[in-house]
């Protein structure tokens, strides 16, 4: 069935629509991939077979007996361990977590369930989301498929390599500062972090509330526009969630027209501390972009540079507060020490034990910077920066359409490269934090393979809140353009995955 | 638990020496249907962790929602009070570990609140009016309930294992914080009570909270400090929690300024800490210390937008607030015409709304108060419940009073009427009849026990015959109890001086 993995969430709807293919067989045909490769990989850290084999069965039985069909229906896909799911453990990357089920779905899940598509599982991450490597988790790290020493980015590491090594067709992630984006960039697939507010974040373990943003992850911009129009729309149990429609994203995809957009390159996301080989690929697209008819422009962006630094406070003061219910008394891991078992030592012994050095280095960074005495010098300062970042989206808005910048300054590192160096992985998400800060979407998708290892290297569009559909509608037509350079997707260049079965 | 008693002055003794400074905060438990931010029933005394939604556990993953109404009790409270409602307002959350909080953080407000600058005139029982400046009432939600086993205590500390009940998890709270109040003097005490009790009255009158303190429908946290006299700087404070009662209220205000004043004349100073009070001893002790620097390191709820209002939106919900308690106080006892003393009497039965409706149905204002005040109340003592809960209806006064007027029954057999009617044997007249209550109107009868009442008195007819026509009540009495009752007493009597040839 190696056929059938390899097909793109569109044409396996396709042929699922027209019976020439059951989604038995299309299920069954991933779990078997995943059942091969991912002893190598580690993206699963639950493969949830026994029900999603049950959708498949389903949605075959609906589509003989003529009932109508989402036209996703049928086709699998695997859910982020962040997000959380009835009947199968959710765990967020984290010890604290460990065997814990959800009494309830996401409304993310919800959709996917209403849509029949099986949920093949769920699948690894940085603990909490905290982290740009997915060597964070608590379960192991996840292994890039283009090279299984190197790290497959983070926090979504196992969504990215799930889709990228033909484990899944489609993906769910989530996106505080790059965990959709960035990923995708490493491992040569396509992630889109909706406008804030355009997918519900009821389900989704928070790690940063304002930030924070449920998303596609495919191999195709396409695929992702049709994922994102089933998980967005209002959610009356957000109260952050947009009243907006989700708009025609698919439409946008399948007409993706550039003549006479003005395409912004962000001149601070670029230059140093880029690949060289990462800013080459970079440079390929927009000259492929300015040939289909594109203006390119450059804007300047100039608060960026105080994007990581002012992100560093805001997430971690969220993360630290929303991370507080993780103390054992209610659900989850429950540690209690020798000696008279206090609450206060229950809930310490249970945190020491639960929560990993990331997660514990931005506990007590956000914890810091929520104090009495430092409210205003550090979270109050960076939520001044926030507002400057707004603005310079603005102002870019005014001149340009859409904005373009590589995803992340590097191709994938290896594996401990900057597990011991937190100042030099965070600024893995250079790039893609203004998005977060300031709530616009963005996309990003393959750019090539850089000269000098080969590997993936990946392109990000960002466009104003609200409009997610510039996005696919000029990443389809880039991915057009770069597929016809390289005679087909990236992704047929990756390896045989060494160790697979 | 055995309280360490504190050294304490008498109260004049420290009125003497100091003035105290009051300062309250009240929460308020709204009486919603459901909680602050989720979907589960508000509902107090059911099953432990049953009124319980993932949001309400603080399960991973989980997102609050405003529960509109809730906000637009805590507007209402917030104009019942003259307060000020912002335009734009924010949640916060109140981060600090305790098991009765969920997400151990307590989503509240705190640099904005939805209603500030307010103030409310309390009045004591002998007139006198003080203006109490409302700093802000804001918006939150309440913690889950601990019991803590084992231990002798009762409180955490000692306590074997603590069992946790979320169902108050999450109910909505108005927290109403009072400004410094300055110049109570000796009526601190009374006027702590009072100001409890006024704002019981109105969320009460408003309809937004059930109001009842012996379930923590309203709970009050009174800050004492004192000054020595003529001093304009405040003393160090000492909040006592969760005094439950207004009698409470007016005995831990009480107990602390004596407890305060004799911890100042021994030249100690006062410890800034928050204090336990005891209902067994009348006294309070030391609970944690509390200083200003206490760090919830709040900051704005991410999970939530603000809340905007409107001029129209709050103009409406002014137009809908019921008469204030005071004024229509005022107003009633003019309309009724009851003296100061009978007026605060009804008020003190809780009978006022009662007697209103009666009114209303179509009785005199002092008939409504004779029944209310008297035979209503008299049975409401000997059952244990309010008057009101009798299930006597203004109608059934209405109609006893018919009865009586017409010279049917006479008021002792109306409280016969009124027992059939209360046990369910239908409408006064019904009882009338089926108990043959009727007052003997046929002098027949009458005067058969009559000359029967004179024969076993003949020194008193001989009285009467002589002209000691006050007399006749001996008779009278003989009469009615020949006639169990049923006699009307003004014809008897007539018939008496009759039968003797006196003229009345």
């Amino acid at each position: 069935m190696a056929d059938l993995i390899h097909l793109t969430a569109d044409a396996l709807a396709q042929k699922l629509a027209s019976k020439e293919v059951s989604a038995v067989e299309a299920t069954q045909a991933y779990l078997d991939r995943i059942d091969a490769v991912d002893g190598a990989i580690n993206a699963f850290l639950h493969v949830n077979t026994d029900e999603a084999l049950l959708v498949a069965a389903e949605v075959d039985k609906a589509r003989t007996d003529g009932d109508t069909l989402h036209p996703l229906a049928g086709v699998p896909i695997a859910v982020k361990d962040l997000i959380v799911t009835k009947g199968q453990p959710t765990t967020a990357g984290s010890r604290i977590l460990e065997g814990w089920q959800s009494p309830y779905d996401a409304t993310v899940v919800r959709k996917l369930r209403a849509a029949k598509m099986p949920i093949l599982g769920k699948t690894n991450l940085d603990e909490f989301a905290m982290g740009s490597s997915t060597e964070h988790s608590a379960y192991g790290p996840t292994r890039n498929p283009w090279d299984l020493d190197r790290i497959p980015g983070g926090s979504g590491g196992g969504s990215a390599a799930a889709v990228a090594a033909f484990e899944a067709p489609l993906a769910l992630g989530t996106d505080t500062g790059g965990s959709i984006r960035q990923p995708g960039a490493v491992t040569g697939t396509v992630g889109v972090k909706p406008t804030y507010g355009g997918v519900s974040r009821y389900g989704a373990i928070a790690m940063a509330s304002s930030l924070d943003q449920i998303g596609p992850v495919s191999r195709t911009v396409l695929d992702s526009a049709l994922l994102h129009e089933v998980i967005g729309g209002h959610d009356p149990h957000d109260s952050t969630s947009l009243t907006d429609p989700v708009g025609a994203l698919v439409e946008a995809a399948r007409m993706g027209q550039v003549e006479g957009m003005r395409i912004g390159v962000i001149k601070e996301l670029q230059g140093e501390g880029y690949q060289a080989g990462v800013l080459t690929r970079f440079h390929e697209s927009l000259e492929l972009l300015r040939s289909a008819g594109a203006e390119i422009v450059e804007v300047s962006c100039p608060n960026f540079r105080y994007a990581l630094g002012a992100y560093y406070l805001i997430m971690p003061s969220e993360a630290s507060s929303n991370l507080a219910k993780y103390d054992g008394v209610r659900f989850g891991l429950r540690v209690v020490p020798e000696g008279t078992p206090t609450i206060e030592r229950v809930m310490g012994a249970t945190r020491a034990a639960g929560f990993g050095d990331e997660v514990k280095r931005r506990i007590i960074l956000g914890t810091y910077a929520l104090s009495a005495g430092y409210y205003d010098a550090y979270y109050g300062s960076a939520q001044k920066v926030r507002t400057l970042i707004q603005r310079d989206f603005a102002a870019a808005f005014e001149q340009a359409d859409v904005l373009i910048s590589p995803t992340a300054p590097t191709t994938a590192f290896k594996l401990g490269e900057k597990l011991d160096d937190p100042l030099a992985m965070y600024l893995n998400d250079v790039a893609t934090i203004p998005a977060n800060m300031a709530g616009v979407p963005g996309l990003s998708l393959p750019g090539g393979l850089a000269d000098e290892d080969g590997l993936p290297v990946g392109i990000q569009l960002l466009a104003p809140a609200r409009q997610d559909a510039r996005l696919y509608r000029v990443g389809a037509v880039l991915e057009s353009l770069l597929e016809e350079t390289w005679g087909g997707p990236l992704l047929a260049k990756a390896p045989e995955i060494a160790g697979g079965k | 638990m055995t309280a360490v008693t504190d050294e304490v002055l008498t109260f004049d003794e420290a009125m003497e020496k100091y003035d105290p400074v009051l300062g309250f905060e009240v929460h308020v438990e709204l009486n919603t249907k459901t909680k602050m931010f989720s979907s589960a029933p508000n509902a107090f005394g059911d099953v432990p962790n049953t009124n319980v939604t993932p949001v309400d556990l603080g399960l991973p993953g989980v997102l609050p929602v405003v529960n509109g109404v809730a906000v637009e009790s805590a507007i209402k409270i917030g104009l019942a009070l003259n307060c000020r409602i912002a335009e734009k307002c924010y949640f916060a959350r109140k981060n600090y570990f305790y098991p009765d909080t969920p997400k151990n953080f307590q989503t509240s407000q705190f640099e904005d609140p939805i209603a500030y600058d307010g103030s409310i005139d309390i009045e004591l029982a002998d007139g006198t009016v003080f203006t109490i400046e409302i700093e802000r009432a804001h918006m939150e939600e309440d913690a889950g309930k601990l019991t803590h086993m084992g231990g002798s205590t009762g409180r955490i500390q000692g306590a074997e294992f603590s069992l946790v009940d979320y169902n108050r998890a999450g109910v909505p709270l108005i927290e109403i914080v009072t400004k410094p109040i300055v110049g109570a003097g000796s009526r601190a005490p009374e006027l702590a009570k009072a100001y409890v009790a006024a704002i019981r009255e109105i969320v009460k009158n408003l309809g937004v909270s059930d109001a009842r303190m012996e379930r923590g429908n309203v709970r009050c946290d009174a800050n004492v400090s004192l000054k020595p006299k003529g001093q304009e700087k405040f003393g160090t404070r000492t909040e006592t929690k969760n005094v439950n009662s207004l009698r409470a209220v007016e005995h831990a205000v009480r107990y602390e300024i004596q407890r305060h004043a004799a911890v100042l004349d021994s030249g100690t100073p006062i410890l800034q800490e928050t204090r336990h009070w005891h209902e067994d001893t009348r006294s309070t002790t030391s609970g944690r210390p509390k200083s200003d620097a206490d760090d919830y390191r709040y900051f704005p709820e991410p999970d939530l937008v603000p809340v905007v209002t409107n001029e129209a939106w709050i103009e409406k919900l002014r137009a809908e607030l019921p008469e204030p308690p005071a004024e229509r106080r005022k107003r009633l006892q003019a309309d009724w015409g009851y003296s100061d003393a009978e007026f605060r009497d009804v008020v003190n039965a809780g009978v006022m709304s009662s007697i209103e409706d009666t009114i209303a149905a179509g009785v005199s204002a002092a008939v409504a108060r004779k029944w209310w005040m008297g035979e209503i109340s008299r049975r409401a003592k000997l059952a244990d419940v309010e008057p009101a809960e009798l299930g006597v209806t203004p109608e059934l006064i209405v109609e006893l009073n018919a009865l009586i007027e017409s010279g049917k029954i006479n008021d002792k057999l109306s409280r016969d009427v009124l027992d059939g009617v209360l046990a369910g044997e239908g409408t006064p007249a019904e009882v009338v009849e089926k108990r043959g209550l009727a007052v003997v109107s046929d002098d027949g009868p009458l005067l058969e026990a009559i000359d029967g009442a004179l024969a076993a008195q003949p020194d008193v007819a001989d009285k009467i015959r002589g002209g000691k026509v006050q007399a006749v009540g001996a008779i009278v009495g003989g009469v009615m109890k020949a006639t169990r009752g049923q006699a009307d007493a003004a014809r008897v009597r007539e018939l008496i001086l009759q039968r003797l040839g006196v003229e009345g």
